[in-house]
């Protein structure tokens, strides 16, 4: 029987090991003239390249200090690994994480060191600033730049069929009957991949949001739902009044989101709502098209108070178990991402797709049209808002599924509203938020 | 008898039969109760299985699956029957038919997934390139609503019936010669001694193939997830991606409920319907 149980508890001794290598092993480089600061990012190509960028410059700028790179998982294996090296105090010095909603779900009053005393604390965009704070005080600094909900058109096609970008969705309906005749398929959708489905949903929370100021917060306490509030139900009637009106692509059933891409560019499609991070697809793709896409809001019912949806980037934060002189290197690397040097160093690691959330960042010159107009609505005040996600936590998973239905005329808008509810309830729940 | 070896032998197997299965099984009854992460779990009573009774796919997800699994079962066992009677009879290149068969069952099943969504577009796939030669508008085999389930569930069967062919073919093998020589002797027809003879005998071979093709079809996910992973929307949903989403979701009580009801409709469905079978067998 030895002989049976011997590699059980060999087995066993290595789950508990392995539960606690991915750690750094506390250093001894910390004392005389090096610092060492592990930085964690996840593993996408811009955050890799990001990261990488950022580590260089700055410790070339600052040579006592060395910064070293290490990657995580995306998504939700990525988030069960912040939490659970936060949980056991094992997290790298410094480390790159989302905003918003999934920011309040790792404790930052627990496990973070806040910022707000620093110097930079008033040089960050107002937007990004809610989506990195909890119970009154700061918590990050920005990776990377916006990105926004929003609808890439196809400049040239307007241009030829004499059109104006629309402000509000009668004047976008209009178009769109004109692009038809045309012969131009006016809207493009790509419902092979799901969450491209999203957009005139997410997309119009600027607009939502300028209808009734106080939705997010009623939103979270179960107040206001999608299909009884009339200004948010809207965005899937709009969903499925541009399928009803035979508006989308003749393939959005089977399209995914580099047919899109494709559509646009060449002319065959005029506007595609999507995430404005999809600039640097096209811009690898079709670089000599590049030019001729353009960006607008989703349009509302006011053309007054039309504007842009943004997502807020991630944000850099230092967990409360850094102390001592990696706590003030890291203090210092913060500093270096929030200020006009952070950004270059940024910008030249990875063509930036979106405006920087540090007050005094220009993006270079030659960033692609669209992200040119869409840092145009973040200098106007009052013509961005954040999107619903980063206001409240409640986030039902089925929309992007909904979106499908409501947009291939399979279910009604209604039904698709009130089934999304229900469907953010679980959510609610799940998190344990009080009156759900 | 008295077995020549000590009891302690078989506690190896019964540990890792306790380890892996029973305690998971069990936790799992009772995980179903909770809410939980994987930090802490409260105990909210049936909770979970009246949400998961309620979320509007479900309903949509029973009966798909129903489709699905008796769709899949006829098929395979009216073509892998058909298959093995032309395969154990006299023709040329048999061998190699009887592998050629097969070897769909050998592929991945993602790979075969995939594979068939790109045969499968409505606007530059194989399929309906080939049908638009010859003047038919093919579908939209995964994008329509009223083809989709029906479009993986002939995939499938082609990847399928394979097994099911082998199968029967075993079946019909065991069948005496000589009863197929008596009735020839009498002046039978060949539809008359697969009538009478072939099919009566290769019951143990039907059921069989109706037993795991049905729990296999019940079960079934993987093929569905690569192909259309449940769309459009929600069209085409069995109990298992739902329970699957769920899960990708993060409420992981909710889908433990889930994989409990899963397991209890599978047992229910299948259990009486092996009874049934295997008793007509022994009153034979």
């Amino acid at each position: 029987m030895k002989r049976f149980l011997t590699p059980l508890a060999v087995l066993s001794a290595v789950f508990a090991l392995t539960a606690c290598s991915a750690g750094s092993l506390g250093s001894s480089e910390g004392d005389g003239d090096g610092v060492t600061l592990s930085f964690l990012v996840d593993n996408s190509e811009t955050a890799a390249k990001v990261g990488a960028g950022l580590a260089k410059d700055f410790s070339a700028k600052n040579p006592g200090i060395t910064v070293k790179v290490e990657t995580r998982p995306q998504g939700t294996e990525g988030d069960n690994l912040i939490k659970t090296r936060l949980s056991t105090g094992d997290m790298s010095d410094v480390f790159e994480y989302n905003s918003g909603s999934l920011l309040q779900a790792i404790a930052p009053a627990k496990n973070l060191v806040a910022v707000d005393d620093q110097s930079y604390a008033a040089q960050l965009d107002d937007n990004f600033t809610t989506s990195v704070t909890s119970d009154g005080k700061l918590y990050g600094v920005p990776f990377g730049g916006f990105m926004s909900g929003a609808i890439l058109y196809n400049k040239a096609v307007f241009a030829k069929n004499g059109l104006q970008v629309p402000r509000t969705w009668a004047e976008f309906m209009a178009n769109n009957t004109k692009l038809k005749a045309a012969g131009v398929a006016p809207v493009i959708q790509t419902y092979q991949e799901t969450w491209t489905s999203q957009l005139f949903v997410l997309g119009d929370f600027h607009n939502v949001a300028a209808a009734e100021p106080d939705f997010a917060t009623n939103y979270t306490k179960n107040q206001a739902k999608y299909a009884t509030s009339p200004a948010a139900v809207k965005g899937f009637q709009r969903l499925q009044q541009v399928h009803d009106a035979g508006f989308l692509n003749k393939d959005f059933a089977s399209a995914k989101l580099d047919d899109g891409v494709r559509e646009l560019a060449t002319g065959t499609g005029a506007q595609y709502p999507i995430l404005s991070s999809t600039i640097a697809q096209l811009a690898a793709t079709y670089p000599d098209k590049v030019k001729d896409i353009g960006l607008y809001a989703i349009p509302g019912d006011d053309a007054a108070t039309n504007g842009l949806t943004v997502w807020a980037p991630p944000a850099v934060y230092i967990p409360a178990s850094t102390s001592g002189a990696k706590l003030d290197a890291a203090k210092k690397f913060l500093a270096f991402i929030a200020s006009p040097e952070g950004c270059t160093s940024q910008a030249n690691a990875y063509p930036p797709t979106g405006p920087f959330a540090v007050k005094g960042c220009t993006l270079p010159a030659d960033v692609p049209q669209a992200v040119k107009d869409m840092q145009t609505y973040i200098d106007t005040p009052g013509a961005s808002s954040l999107a619903l996600e980063f206001l409240s936590p409640v986030k039902g998973p089925s929309l992007e599924q909904i979106c499908v239905e409501v947009g291939s005329g399979i279910r009604k808008a209604d039904a698709g509203a009130k089934l999304y509810d229900e469907d953010v309830k679980k959510q609610a729940q799940q998190l344990g938020l009080a009156g759900w | 008898m008295k077995s020549p070896y000590p009891r302690w032998f078989y506690l190896p197997a019964a540990l890792v039969y306790a380890v892996l299965f029973v305690v998971p099984t069990f936790a799992s009854f009772y995980f179903s109760l909770t809410r939980w992460t994987i930090f802490e779990s409260h105990f909210i009573g049936l909770d979970n299985f009246v949400t998961f009774f309620q979320e509007p796919a479900l309903v949509k997800g029973f009966v798909n699956t129903l489709i699905y699994g008796v769709v899949t079962s006829g098929l395979k066992v009216v073509i892998g029957l058909g298959l093995a009677v032309l395969l154990t009879g006299r023709i040329a290149a048999r061998g190699y038919l009887r592998s050629v068969v097969f070897f769909p069952v050998l592929v991945s099943t993602i790979g075969v997934g995939l594979t068939f969504t790109v045969l499968m577009n409505p606007e530059r796939g194989l399929i309906n390139q080939a049908l638009g030669t010859v003047g038919v508008d093919g579908p939209g085999w995964l994008t329509d609503p009223a083809y989709a389930l029906l479009s993986v569930a002939l995939v499938d069967v082609w990847k399928g019936v394979g097994l099911a062919t082998l199968i029967f073919i075993a079946g019909i093998v065991s069948i005496p010669q000589e009863y197929f020589e008596a009735a020839r002797t009498d002046g039978a027809s060949a539809w008359d001694m697969f009538r009478n003879i072939t099919l009566p005998l290769a019951r143990p071979a039907t059921v069989t193939v109706v037993i795991l093709s049905l729990i296999g079809g019940l079960r079934s996910f993987d093929l569905i997830w690569a192909m259309t992973r449940g769309g459009p929307g929600f069209t085409s949903d069995v109990v298992a991606s739902v329970i699957y989403k769920q899960y990708q979701a993060g409420f992981a009580g909710l889908s433990t409920a889930g994989n409990v009801v899963l397991f209890v409709i599978v047992t229910a469905i299948v259990l009486p319907l092996s009874r049934f079978l295997n008793r007509k067998e022994v009153e034979l």
